[in-house]
């Protein structure tokens, strides 16, 4: 079979079998775990020979026209390049490791024929975003996967958080998919063609007539889909949907599409510096925030999904500086240790029982209930603090030298201030990331307290997956030279400075995370013993505050840490004294200081949409709902007053005496014999 | 003689009939006014049929009719007003309203007629 | 047209020079509509129906003055032979009071009695106006003998007549069953029982008001 076929193949593979699944998931329930894991492994295998043959040579590209459409055509087109093939393998790796785990984490589930038929559905899509040439076809992909992603996180619709997560992540997703659709519009307006080749043909040659318009308007869709400042308060709360769907989400789909489709446009971005200078913001903020909101996170999965946000803002920030091959490098890496991380706490919360870090906190030995997760998860999240030599380190590394060099001044494609501030936002998300990475690990597998409750040995069907996916965590980073073949192929190595930087940055946020940890720990012990004594010290230490509180900012922000710090803030910890009941030693709460509470919440972002969006419409609904009811209606119900009125007073003759109503016919039949009568002789009579 | 005054008799007649059908209570009453009515129509035929001589003498034949068809109105007429009395115990036009609007169906069901 | 109406008034028998037949017509025809007059007005039920009776006899005089013999037979045998005695036992099933009764006529009899007059005046108007000229020649063969009626009745008018019989076995039937009365248990529900109680309770007053 040609290449073209094979890649035809492997987004309808995993189409045809949601559709079978849907189709036969009542009816055969047998055929459902198959239907579920054969398309999709079969994709993947698919997708792996794809790439082989592609082998980072020319783009493979195939068009053809299904039916006319005027002026602008669209195409049924694959567009096969180095990009495309590699995030194939990933979504389709990453898609199978999740229906394997789900045939396991799901067992009991009885919605699971429909879940497994919709993961293959939005597998289907995403790896039709990915290979697709047409941009009309991949906004179809890109809004199937919209649609997935509403019925996946609502999968347990029975609970009121799953419903209104579901409702948000399709509403915040569509509310950047509208400029996006207009900017898709203005797009192939502006080159005449849909297709992508034909579109960065136009590019390159000049013929772009608004380029930062068109850029902010795609961006728009990005932001939604890929979860970054300011629309991506979806994501964590799409925490309610199943594990695997949120391995699924965050690792290979949605998410990725955003960064994967500006990567694949990036030059249509990169013709407008202003475009390019807001997205670096927009990845410097999402960067910086979601790492302060993951360190002050409880649920570990949320604390997960700030991660991956972080990590996208990484993506994002390797295009702002125009480095593509590292936002996808990092895309790939990023893609396997998190769906690593996200099965894996699929497996601890199975274990435990409970999503919440200070719960885990208080078990003990929770990590020899499940070695095999402990020790996968201890890999993903070295990976995602990005040492060296796990895979995170060396994508990391790519994108902070892209940063380097624009900031620098060694390339041009990119102002400079993007690339500065892609270069610092980077350097201290690496040390928060480092910080939550090691307060998640510390907080879930180092805990005191009571014996973690025994649920038996996990299934292989769950560690399996975890311990291959645990491979390209440790080694993919390795990789990068090979991988520079297939990319653009400007080298993807890292360079001794920032390695320095990062890794150092994540060092210190590990280091500094496990000694407040201690400290906590140890106050955590003595808190029962000293109750009494820690709330009078409290009000006693309520007049160093101030001084406690600028200290634990310049702390968390600045980065100027030191062991000699630690006593001022082992005081700021004082400041949040444990709960008596469950004393949980957090560091993350030390590290933040004053800022936990407002991390905890996401920085208020949505209470600030609320107050922005939410009441504005709700208020103009109460208006518009005022007018009908009161003003409309008004005159509706006076328009029904004079009827009403009229059928009153005709209802006051309906006597039901049959007397009465015979009187009334003769009377009126006399008056119109009387009216002939006297007609009639006036006829005559002229 | 005239045909004026067969005709004004049942013309006058029948608006005894008419009056008596609109004021009278009692349901047996009102068919009584009822057969007024029927005769001074009668009247009218039979006058009207020997003033033309008319060789049918549809007149007359008419009146028969309407003589035999007044008999089987009177029976008809007066089974559903004793159905109605043994129903609602009573036989008073004026109380059987229920096509009223507001008016309980039975309202007027069990009036104790019976007893008197 | 209305010279030649004078004319035909000119030339006629007037009104002023009656013969016996219409002297005996009037008389008859004012004790005929004084019975009637008294039959819707009067309080006491069966004088009423007694009333029809004789209003009824004065119709049949005036058919027998107007040379219908056969019809005033048959008024008399129908109208006053069955009709009256039939409004009778109905009066006496429906447990009509004998004696004077104050609510025999109902709360719209000056509605009615205006209608009625109305309706009397142009209709008196009306037939006084077309016919007041017209003459019925009452001298010649009889018309209304039972000879003349039954060879008209049995050629010309047979096949309405056996349809008219049809008619009254229709009639016969629907009277039998609606004054049935029902004595099947099953219909015998609480309802009856529910109405005989309320009956009894509200017997007392409801007899004090027709005294």
């Amino acid at each position: 079979m040609s290449t073209t076929t094979l890649a035809v193949l492997v987004p309808l593979l995993p189409f045809l079998g949601a559709l079978a699944g849907l189709l036969l998931g009542r009816t055969a329930p047998g055929f459902v775990r198959p239907l579920a894991v054969l398309p999709t492994l079969a994709a993947a295998v698919l997708a792996v020979v794809v790439a082989v043959r592609q082998g980072g040579g020319k783009p493979i590209s195939a068009a053809t026209e299904l039916t006319p459409t005027g002026s602008v055509p669209i195409d049924l087109s694959l567009y096969l390049d180095g990009f495309a093939v590699l995030v194939a393998v990933l979504v389709g790796v990453v898609a199978t490791c999740v229906q394997v785990y789900s045939t396991a984490y799901l067992r009991e589930d009885p919605r699971y024929p429909s879940y497994a038929a919709l993961v293959s559905l939005f597998t289907s899509a995403m790896l039709l975003v990915v290979y697709s040439g047409d941009l009309m076809v991949l906004l179809v992909g890109w809004e199937i996967m919209g649609i997935c992603s509403y019925f996946l996180v609502g999968h347990y619709w029975e609970t009121e958080a799953a419903r209104s997560a579901s409702l948000k992540a399709f509403l915040v997703t569509k509310l950047g998919d509208v400029p996006f659709l207009f900017g898709l519009f203005a797009l192939a307006a502006d080159a005449g063609s849909f297709q992508i080749t034909k579109i960065l043909g136009t590019v390159a040659a000049g013929g772009l007539d608004h380029p930062t318009l068109i850029a902010l308007l795609l961006l728009a869709g990005v932001a939604g889909k890929s979860a970054q400042f300011p629309l991506h308060t979806w994501l964590p709360d799409a925490m309610a949907g199943p594990t695997p769907v949120s391995a699924l989400i965050h690792a290979a789909t949605m998410v990725a599409a955003g960064v994967y489709f500006v990567a694949r446009l990036l030059p249509v971005f990169a013709a407008s510096q202003a475009a390019l200078v807001v997205m670096a913001v927009m990845a410097a903020v999402t960067m910086i925030g979601s790492g302060l909101a993951a360190l002050a996170q409880d649920d570990i999965k949320r604390v997960l999904a700030y991660s991956t946000i972080g990590q996208l803002g990484y993506m994002t920030g390797a295009l702002a500086v125009g480095d593509r091959e590292a936002a996808v490098f990092h895309l790939l890496s990023h893609g396997a240790f998190k769906a690593l991380l996200f099965l894996g706490a699929g497996v601890i919360i199975h274990a435990a029982g409970t999503n919440s870090l200070a719960a885990m906190s208080r078990m003990d030995g929770l990590a020899k209930r499940i070695p095999d997760a402990f020790w996968t998860m201890t890999i993903a999240l070295l990976a995602l603090a990005a040492i060296p030599p796990f895979a995170g380190f060396f994508s990391k590394e790519a994108v902070l030298v892209a940063a380097e060099q624009t900031a620098t001044g060694h390339s041009d494609l990119a102002p400079a201030t993007a690339g500065w501030v892609v270069l610092v936002a980077g350097v201290l998300t690496a040390l928060l990331t480092a910080a939550y990475a090691a307060r998640l690990w510390l907080m879930a597998f180092r805990g005191h307290g009571a014996a973690a409750p025994d649920h038996g040995k996990e299934p292989l069907a769950m560690t399996g997956v975890l311990w291959l996916l645990a491979v390209p965590s440790i080694a993919f980073g390795l990789a990068f030279g090979p991988l520079t073949d297939w990319l653009d192929g400007s080298g993807l190595t890292p360079t001794l400075a920032t390695s320095l930087l990062g890794t150092g940055a994540a060092v210190i946020g590990g280091l500094l995370t496990y000694g407040l940890w201690q400290r906590a720990t140890a106050k955590a012990a003595a808190a029962p013993a000293a109750i009494g004594a820690a709330a009078a010290a409290a009000a006693g230490a309520a007049t160093e505050q101030p001084a406690a509180m600028a200290a634990s900012t310049s702390a968390a922000t600045a980065a100027a840490v030191s062991a000699a710090e630690t006593p001022e803030v082992d005081e700021v910890t004082h400041e949040h004294p444990a709960v008596p009941a469950g004393p949980a030693p957090d560091p993350g709460r030390a590290l933040l200081g004053p800022l936990h509470r407002h991390a905890a919440a996401g920085f208020h972002l949505d209470a600030v949409y609320d107050r922005l969006f939410v009441r504005p419409v709700q208020a103009s609904a109460g208006l518009v709902r005022f007018l009908d009811r009161e003003v409309v209606d008004t005159y509706v119900r006076g328009a029904g007053l004079g009827p009403r009125l009229l059928g009153a007073l005709v209802r006051r003759a309906q006597t039901g005496n049959v007397q009465t109503y015979l009187s009334a016919l003769l009377a009126g039949a006399v008056v119109l014999a009387i009216a002939t009568a006297v007609l009639a002789n006036v006829n005559a009579g002229s | 003689m005239h045909l004026a005054y067969p005709a004004v008799l049942a013309a006058l007649l029948f608006c005894t009939g008419l009056y008596g059908v609109l004021a009278r209570r009692n349901a047996i009453l009102v068919l009584m006014s009822v057969e007024l009515m029927l005769n001074a129509v009668n009247l009218n035929l039979v006058a009207f049929d020997v003033w033309l001589r008319d060789t049918l003498h549809a007149g007359q034949a008419l009146t028969l009719f309407t003589i035999a068809i007044a008999a089987a109105e009177i029976g008809i007429g007066l089974a559903i007003v004793l159905m109605v009395y043994r129903n609602r115990g009573t036989s008073d036009v004026d109380r059987l309203r229920d096509t009223a609007e507001g008016h309980e169906p039975d309202q007027n069901a069990a009036r104790p007629e019976v007893a008197a | 047209m209305l010279t030649a109406h004078l004319a035909a008034a000119a030339q006629g028998p007037g009104f002023l020079s009656p013969t016996g037949v219409e002297i005996a017509f009037v008389l008859v025809g004012l004790a005929t509509l004084g019975a009637a007059v008294i039959t819707v007005n009067t309080k006491q039920l069966v004088h009423a129906a007694l009333w029809l009776v004789v209003a009824l006899g004065g119709i049949a005089v005036e058919y027998l003055l107007l040379t219908a013999e056969f019809i005033a037979w048959v008024q008399v045998l129908i109208y006053l032979g069955s009709v009256v005695v039939l409004l009778l036992f109905g009066l006496m099933l429906t447990k009509a009071p004998i004696g004077r009764s104050p609510d025999a006529d109902s709360n719209n009899r000056w509605v009615a009695l205006g209608v009625a007059s109305v309706a009397a005046a142009a209709l008196v108007w009306v037939v006084v106006d077309a016919f007041r000229t017209t003459w019925i020649d009452l001298d010649g063969p009889a018309q209304g003998s039972t000879k003349v009626s039954g060879e008209i009745l049995f050629q010309h008018w047979v096949l309405p007549f056996e349809a008219l019989s049809v008619l009254l076995l229709a009639a016969l039937i629907g009277a039998i069953v609606l004054s049935r009365k029902d004595d099947a248990p099953t219909a015998d529900g609480a309802a009856p029982a529910g109405q005989a109680a309320t009956a009894a309770t509200a017997a007392p007053d409801e007899s004090k008001g027709q005294r």
